[in-house]
């Protein structure tokens, strides 16, 4: 069995996880197709919204996912600055890009449902304004990794901010039940059992593994992407330095 | 405990001082105010109802000021080395470098907030609530900027990093500020739930920002 130390050697990770990774994007197609399929066709109109429910497939998903993102930001975070774990930082950073898309599209999409169901493109609600302040995060996030020229360092720092900005996920979950709001109650993970009919249960979930599994394989090949950007990085560093300083120099003039 | 009040002196005197960056805060404070009418037009009644919304938002945005040197001098010139040499625990120098920040900075705008009001027709009462919560509510807003500013240190410009990465955190200080001062003003909203929230907010981050913004300027010098 792998254990999370085997994995701190990255070239061991990248091994395995290219091994894994063409199964679970297979997987992840297999689920979205079927769930697609389940939700657009197979399964009831709303008596109330009519087909416009079925947005709900689409925007339930990436709105799990956007706060599932952060979470595992944050775990990974404590790897960072806990145990110094080496891919610790590597998955947090890579993990950022495809939490901002999954928030993006949980609020175009979630948009695009009010409109017809609520009438309006947007409500200053609490739990619409929290995930619009998660975006930000991520947005705030990405752009102070970038901001830093060491790799190392700059997964340190913006561990503490990912571990600040960790307080909004429980608002996000909660905004619904603490505040009266437009949106609506949670009504799949709550107390006494799921509300919603099994008829629309059972292709949300095969949405929800469908999403899951596309943020595995997404999140995998960025990690491999980011493992292999740093390995570019040390490469370049070592050969400009082993350049001649005269080399070097010719190479400036002749407009290198 | 004398160095302490050292460096918050120290703090203090800077800002005042060189450049003049506390009053250019209160300056700023004074242009996002005499901009807004501009924008939503000169209805006072308007601007009653909503200019304890504008007096916080302009001291959130006061408060962004100046957070960007706050350590980064210390980080450049080696004080923070050496103080980090001295032994002492450096979550003492963040939280000195903080009030006197504040000081500088944030309570000139608790101050001006009353003045600035009459500008908007803000009536007396609510004028009252608005400085109060500004007075229990901006060291928080400072205490939260001190860690952007510990974050962003080594960084050549890090003055829009620290209001992208600030103000996100701030929600929660400006949400409860403004509805403890509208709870003052109008009847049926609660005023001591929002207040008390606040004043929690406060004191939880003076709890936690210091020892974060500490972390993050050792993480910053490995």
């Amino acid at each position: 069995m792998w254990s999370l130390t085997q994995l701190a050697n990255p070239t061991r990770f990248l091994g395995l996880s290219g091994r894994v990774l063409p199964w679970v994007a297979g997987a992840s197609a297999l689920c979205l197709a079927a769930g697609l399929y389940l939700s657009l066709f197979a399964s009831p109109a709303d008596y109330q919204q009519g087909d416009s429910v079925r947005i709900m497939y689409i925007h339930v998903p990436a709105a799990w996912l956007a706060m599932f993102c952060y979470t595992l930001m944050a775990v990974s975070a404590v790897g960072t600055l806990v145990w110094r774990h080496p891919l610790a930082d590597v998955s947090a950073k890579a993990a950022a890009p495809i939490g901002a898309a999954f928030t993006f599209m949980a609020l175009v999409t979630g948009s695009l449902w009010g409109k017809p169901t609520w009438g309006t493109w947007w409500v200053w609600d609490a739990r619409l304004t929290s995930v619009l302040v998660l975006l930000i995060m991520y947005l705030g996030l990405i752009a102070l990794w970038r901001a830093f020229e060491e790799p190392a360092r700059a997964g340190r720092i913006v561990a503490v901010l990912i571990l600040v900005g960790f307080v909004n996920i429980p608002i996000i979950k909660f905004s619904v039940d603490w505040w009266n709001t437009l949106h609506q109650p949670a009504s799949v993970l709550r107390m006494g059992g799921p509300s919603i009919d099994p008829s629309m249960l059972l292709p949300l979930l095969v949405m929800a593994v469908g999403f899951t599994l596309l943020f595995v394989a997404l999140h995998l090949a960025a990690m491999r992407a980011e493992i292999f950007r740093r390995r570019l990085r040390t490469a370049q560093l070592v050969a400009a330095h082993r350049r001649p300083v005269g080399a070097a120099a010719a190479a400036a003039q002749g407009g290198l | 405990m004398s160095g302490f009040f050292a460096i918050v002196r120290q703090t203090l005197s800077l800002s005042l001082r060189a450049g003049g960056g506390a009053i250019v805060g209160l300056v700023f404070f004074l242009a996002v105010v005499t901009v807004i009418p501009f924008g939503v037009g000169p209805d006072l009644n308007l601007l009653g109802r909503i200019g304890p919304a504008i007096l916080w938002i302009g001291a959130l945005l006061a408060s962004l000021l100046g957070l960007e040197r706050l350590f980064a001098a210390d980080r450049e010139d080696g004080t923070l080395d050496l103080f980090i040499v001295s032994g002492e625990p450096l979550v003492l120098f963040v939280l000195a470098r903080t009030i006197g920040h504040w000081l500088a900075t944030g309570l000139p705008v608790v101050v001006a907030a009353p003045v600035l009001g009459l500008l908007l027709d803000v009536e007396p009462l609510a004028l009252g609530a608005v400085t109060l919560t500004l007075l229990v509510g901006s060291p928080a807003l400072t205490l939260i900027g001190s860690v952007g500013a510990a974050l962003t240190a080594g960084l050549a410009r890090g003055g829009t990093m620290i209001a992208v990465l600030v103000l996100p955190l701030a929600v929660p200080v400006l949400i409860f500020g403004v509805s403890a001062t509208n709870g003052a003003i109008a009847d049926p909203e609660p005023f001591t739930a929002p207040f008390l929230l606040l004043a929690a907010g406060t004191l939880m981050a003076a709890a936690l920002a210091p020892a974060t913004a500490a972390f993050a300027l050792k993480l910053g010098l490995e």
